[in-house]
């Protein structure tokens, strides 16, 4: 079943096979190894194949390649076919009559993917200009169609405007809008959802599932994310250092994966959650770790050459924690949460409310008894590169905060407590000479955690620790992270955007909605059964690993794209809600307890609430 | 349409950099040294006259290889001489600019705010306008002749583009995570500006200040061309090139060999300078 | 987009009154007089001079006059060349200063930005590689070398071009003038034009739309050359700058009869209206050259008009 399957190359078969290819090589001068090495694909009609793979596997550069995007130099040698025409070698000429009509793509970050200076209307009607014959005004009305098609909330007003001027999910919706805009017979997706937020995802994924349906196109979904895959890929093919080591339709290769590296891959992605591991429970009636009340975070901006407006952040966030507690803040970006970590720590300033470090109150401490307490209280970020100083090395950088906070230490004790620290999260001592941009993101991030725990801090923040690190380094450093603060007894603060995430590392979860707390609850039954609707189009839009499910829940996702909220006031979530009412526009919904720990903020919640906490 | 990734972009001569870094480097020691020995190692002085040889052309006498000029002046002598004084300026005015700039820019992107709108707000009306005629204006007025007073009229130039390229990286390391993970970490405001701010800066200074030095020379020829500058006997390349100019038509030496001097010095910096960019200022790759 | 630039117009006037009031102040701080330097007058002449034409008068009354006049449009007579106004003068200097600048501007663009542009498509080609040493070569050189260089080469040796001077209505007077001050301006546009060109066709918008099949041309006409070209707009602020002080240099090189001879003598001279008209001029000038180029700036970036100031 997991073996490498040849397509059959019967008349059938061969009439449906959209795109060929074979024994494709990329490489770049200078590079001793092949970017692209043999790799053979296809494509049928009506098909979507699921490429996945790490960074670096080769995913994006094979299918580059195959429409002549490559950099100039790249030597390309083998076979690519659509339908029966040789496309490697074709003119640059020859290939403008391909891309764009016959084949679209949708790239990574839609920011940079569209050119800035031009109206999204302008862009959208020139391909459809060149390709199709039709005069301008023909264009731009089909453009605006088109648009509509994605879903986009206001076409003619998207039109006029600038990639800039739009949201991240409406300029992906654009950027498939002109991949689609000629109707080709395939489309290449590659990490279309990436630079999204989990409810985006699901909606872009969906949104590519229905044209997949409809336009009877190919399509070629290339990802990190197996949930993608399980969702929409009909199927699979695993990528690793150059080349297909695995392929075969999406249930089996899911379900029964032959390759260890698929095996390893897939128990990274989808790996359900353990037992939380036991952690030291702090002494009854000691204060806790941390304890944030009614935290309000504005920032300012300039909007005219005197006139000064600030936007809320976060509002009226409460939340404490007890020692060895740990507890997730999960929502899409925008909502507050990584404000929420820099104000608890005051590394920026609180309009509003007050925070408590171990019971005491750093805003009548002063300076320099605030800078003592920071030792307990230690941060994680989310760039493992940025984090670190650059022109410092390995063993500088860990050995910092002793330089700092445990001074008495002669050299030769810090030297030994640094390389005790390093080996324990797992750098070898070959490494501790090194600056940052010579190691691997999840090296880098090794770093991060050696750095915060050196001084055992008894909070520990984490701020996205892992959003940019690779499937397998993920797992890794999640594991570490979980290890490291149960083994020092440390409280941890988690934020993300991956539920899942959450689930695996925290006892408690807060989701938070433009700045506003909206349910807290301990993880499982939060899991279980939401209580706030926003919560539960989190929980669904999670994308799983499974062949079987996904497709469906793909399904259910709704496809349009909210209006943006016109007026203030009134719970910020009504308009996504499907639930609101006349009161959602009126009042802010209060943060009331739903018994078993559990607290939401939503008008509507005990209509549901009733039934599925009893049942 | 040839599509290039940033790895690409360099071209063959850019690659070759680092041989003509060395062999500018070179070039500006061996300047250097004529510069220090040059004028007491001849047995002329820049201001003896020598009425037996006047206007003599190169390679003439062995006495004067290089020439004289119109006075009899021992054209070699009065070359380095006119080197060292460049020389002099050119490097007292960049520590001049450099002190300004540095303090002006990391001041202005450390504490950010109203403080930092107002500084840039300063450097911007400086920068709109043509400021070396100010300095210029300046020279006329206070300063003909007068060293101390041309080195900061010149120094006070070349501190508006250091002041906001310091000011523009301490705000990008401000931003930076490795600043925030060091205030996490409990340093204080001047420990964080001591071991992260200024050691990541010291690079681009670094550049920054080799590009300043031939700049700073040409200001100051400037000036001595315009009769601002160093008054004669005294010589600085500029004003020798003043002088060749304007005996051209009888006695073109005394235009070529100054200019000369001072076209390999200005491209030896300028070399070495793009050189070290590329090698030590992480941001411009 | 109209509003941007009304803002960024009205911006210019208190940095132009600012200007002009502390050279009003750093000039009369100077010592020596108009009428203390170098000519011998006897003491009655210099106080009835002074009296003549306001200068005894307390400073802060002189410059409330100043500012009256200027309000009127008049910038007062020259202390040094009597007989003359400030405004007569700047009238028959500044037609051959702007035509020097003017005819150096187009020449850098015009030669700096197909250069540029030639040399990223062809990178490493003959263009490419002769661009590098181009540039070294005349960034590194002053205009007060190249001046008289050229002039020694193309008007003594090869007597195909006048070496100095200038008769109205011949343009041929211009061109070494020209050349020579647009020498490092075309190279430093070109060098900017080829990096920032590179760059762009490196983003990935560039390879959007190629994804999208558009053609090599629209390609690079549409989606390239404009943002490609922002750098070398930003740049044209300081080449304005650098204009005008080359102008100077280059005018007194080739025996112009422009404004820039007046800037030096007047304040050698100490004569307070005429270096006062200059700095009016030559403030106004730049400002409005800064200006010009974040308006462009602006609209070849539709994001830059969206920022606060």
């Amino acid at each position: 079943m997991s073996s490498i399957q040849p397509d059959g190359e019967c008349g059938a078969e061969q009439r449906e096979r959209l795109l060929g290819i074979e024994e494709l090589r990329v490489r770049f001068p200078g590079a001793g190894r092949a970017a692209v090495d043999g790799v053979s694909l296809s494509v049928r009609r009506g098909e979507c194949l699921g490429v996945v793979g790490e960074s670096g596997a080769g995913k994006s550069l094979t299918f580059l390649a195959a429409l002549g995007l490559l950099p100039e130099g790249a030597e390309v040698s083998g076979r690519v076919r659509l339908g029966p025409q040789e496309v490697l070698g074709l003119s640059e000429r020859a290939l403008d009559r391909i891309r764009g009509r016959r084949v679209g793509v949708i790239f990574q970050d839609p920011m940079s993917s569209l050119t800035p200076h031009l109206t999204i209307g302008a862009q959208l009607a020139e391909p459809i200009a060149r390709h199709s014959g039709l005069g301008r005004r023909a264009a731009r009305a089909r453009a605006q169609a088109l648009l509509e098609r994605v879903q986009l909330p206001d076409a003619a007003r998207s039109m006029r405007q600038y990639p800039h001027e739009l949201s991240g999910g409406m300029r992906q919706r654009a950027m498939i809008a002109i991949a689609l805009a000629c109707e080709p017979e395939l489309l290449i997706a590659d990490e279309p959802t990436t630079a999204l937020d989990v409810t985006l995802q699901a909606q872009i994924l969906a949104l590519l599932a229905q044209f997949k349906r409809e336009q009877r196109m190919g399509l070629v979904l290339i990802t990190h994310d197996f949930g993608a895959v399980a969702g929409v890929a009909d199927r699979l093919a695993v990528m690793r250092a150059g080349e297909v080591i695995e392929s075969g339709p999406v249930a089996a290769v899911l379900k029964h994966p032959g390759e260890p590296y698929t095996r390893e891959l897939l128990r990274a992605a989808g790996e359900p959650p353990a037992a939380q591991p036991p952690r030291a429970a702090g002494a009854d009636g000691a204060a806790p770790v941390l304890s944030v009340e009614g935290l309000e975070v504005r920032f300012r901006y300039a909007a005219g050459l005197f006139r000064r407006r600030s936007w809320r952040a976060l509002e009226a966030v409460t939340l404490t924690l007890g020692a060895g507690q740990s507890l997730g803040v999960v929502g899409e970006s925008g909502c507050g949460k990584t404000t929420l970590t820099r104000a608890a720590l005051r590394l920026i300033r609180a309009e509003r409310g007050q925070v408590l470090w171990l019971g005491q109150n750093p805003a009548q401490l002063s300076a320099r008894r605030i800078r003592r307490l920071r030792r307990d209280l230690q941060l994680i970020f989310q760039d493992p590169l940025g984090s670190l100083d650059p022109h410092l090395s390995v063993e500088q950088l860990v050995s910092e905060p002793l330089e700092i906070h445990q001074s008495g230490l002669s050299a030769a004790q810090r030297r030994e407590r640094v390389h005790a620290m390093l080996a324990r999260v797992g750098l070898e001592a070959a490494l501790y000479a090194r600056r940052a941009h010579e190691l691997s993101g999840g090296q880098c991030q090794r770093v991060g955690i050696a750095r915060a725990m050196i001084l055992a801090p008894r909070l520990l923040v984490c701020d996205e620790p892992l959003s940019a690190l690779d499937v397998r380094a993920q797992r890794q450093i999640r594991l570490l992270l979980a290890e490291l603060s149960a083994e020092q007894g440390a409280s941890l603060l988690f934020v993300s955007h991956d539920l899942a995430l959450v689930r695996h590392l925290c006892e408690r979860a807060l989701v938070l909605y433009l700045g506003r707390m909206v349910e807290l609850g301990p993880t499982d039954a939060l899991f279980a059964r939401p209580l706030h609707p926003y919560t539960r189009e989190l929980i669904e839009a999670i994308a799983l690993p499974d062949p079987d499910l996904q497709p469906a829940r793909l399904a259910k996702v709704r496809l349009g794209e909210p209006r943006r909220l016109e007026q203030p006031g009134g719970c910020a979530f009504r308009m996504r809600c499907a639930h609101a009412t006349a009161v959602c526009a009126e009042r802010i919904p209060p943060w009331v307890s739903a018994g078993q720990g559990r607290w939401v903020a939503c008008h509507h919640f005990s209509d549901w609430a009733d039934d599925m906490l009893s049942g | 349409m040839p599509g290039s990734t940033r790895a690409c972009v360099m071209n063959r001569s850019e690659r070759r950099r680092p041989r003509a870094m060395v062999l500018a480097a070179a070039l500006i020691a061996v300047l250097v040294l004529l510069a220090l020995f040059g004028p007491e190692a001849s047995p002329y002085s820049y201001s003896a006259l020598d009425w037996a040889h006047l206007s003599i052309p190169p390679g003439l006498t062995a006495e004067h290889w290089l020439g004289t000029d119109s006075l009899g002046r021992d054209l070699y002598v009065r070359t380095v001489y006119g080197l060292r004084l460049s020389l002099i300026i050119g490097v007292l005015a960049t520590a001049v600019s450099v002190l300004i700039g540095v303090a002006w820019g990391t001041l202005a992107g450390w504490v950010g705010g109203r403080l930092d709108a107002w500084m840039m707000r300063v450097v911007d009306v400086l920068y709109a306008l043509p400021y070396l005629f100010i300095v210029l204006i300046l020279a006329a007025l206070f300063g003909r002749g007068n060293l101390a007073v041309l080195l900061l009229a010149i120094g006070a130039v070349g501190w508006l583009t250091l002041a906001r390229v310091v000011r523009a990286q301490t705000l990008s390391l401000k931003r930076r995570e490795f600043i925030e993970a060091a205030r996490a970490a409990g340093l204080s405001g001047p420990q964080v500006l001591w071991r992260h701010v200024l050691p990541n800066l010291a690079g681009s200074i670094a550049v920054y200040a080799t590009l300043m030095v031939p700049q700073m020379i040409v200001y100051e020829s400037f000036l001595s061309f315009l009769g601002l500058g160093v008054e004669p006997p005294r010589a600085s390349l500029g004003s020798l090139i003043n002088a060749g100019a304007r005996q051209m038509l009888t006695a073109p030496w005394l235009l070529l060999v100054p200019a000369g001097v001072l076209i390999v010095l200005l491209l030896s910096f300028n070399i070495l300078g793009d050189g070290l960019r590329d090698v030590l200022d992480p941001t411009r790759r | 987009m109209l509003g941007y630039a009304l803002r960024r117009i009205a911006g210019i006037v208190p940095v132009l009154l600012i200007l002009l009031t502390v050279s009003f102040f750093v000039i009369r701080l100077a010592p020596g007089g108009p009428f203390a330097s170098g000519r011998a007058l006897p003491a009655r002449t210099r106080a009835e001079l002074e009296r003549l034409y306001g200068l005894n008068r307390p400073l802060l009354v002189q410059y409330g006059d100043y500012l009256r006049a200027l309000a009127h449009g008049n910038l007062g007579p020259s202390y040094s060349m009597r007989d003359e106004t400030v405004a007569g003068l700047i009238a028959s200097g500044l037609p051959v200063s702007a035509a020097l600048g003017l005819a150096a501007l187009a020449l850098a663009v015009l030669s700096g930005v197909p250069l540029g542009v030639r040399a990223a498509l062809r990178r490493d080609g003959a263009l490419d590689r002769s661009l590098a040493v181009f540039a070294a070569l005349t960034l590194a050189l002053p205009s007060f070398v190249t001046g008289p260089l050229l002039a020694l080469a193309f008007g003594l040796w090869l007597r195909w071009l006048p070496v100095a001077g200038w008769q109205p209505d011949t343009p041929r007077d211009l061109i070494l003038p020209a050349v020579t001050l647009a020498l490092p301006l075309s190279a430093s546009i070109a060098r900017l034009m080829r990096a920032s060109l590179l760059e762009v066709l490196g983003a990935s918008y560039i390879r959007t739309a190629r994804a999208r099949g558009l053609g090599r041309a629209r390609v690079l006409w549409r989606h390239a050359l404009r943002p490609a070209l922002v750098p070398v707009v930003s740049y044209l602020g300081p080449a304005a700058t650098y204009l005008v002080t080359g102008s100077l240099v280059v005018e007194t090189v080739f025996e112009l009869p422009g404004t820039g001879r007046y800037l030096v003598q007047g304040a050698i001279d100490r004569d307070y209206t005429l270096v006062m008209g200059m700095v009016l001029v030559y403030g106004t000038l730049t400002l409005l050259a800064n200006l010009a180029a974040d308006l462009i700036h602006a609209w070849l970036d539709p994001r830059v008009r969206h920022e606060p100031l």
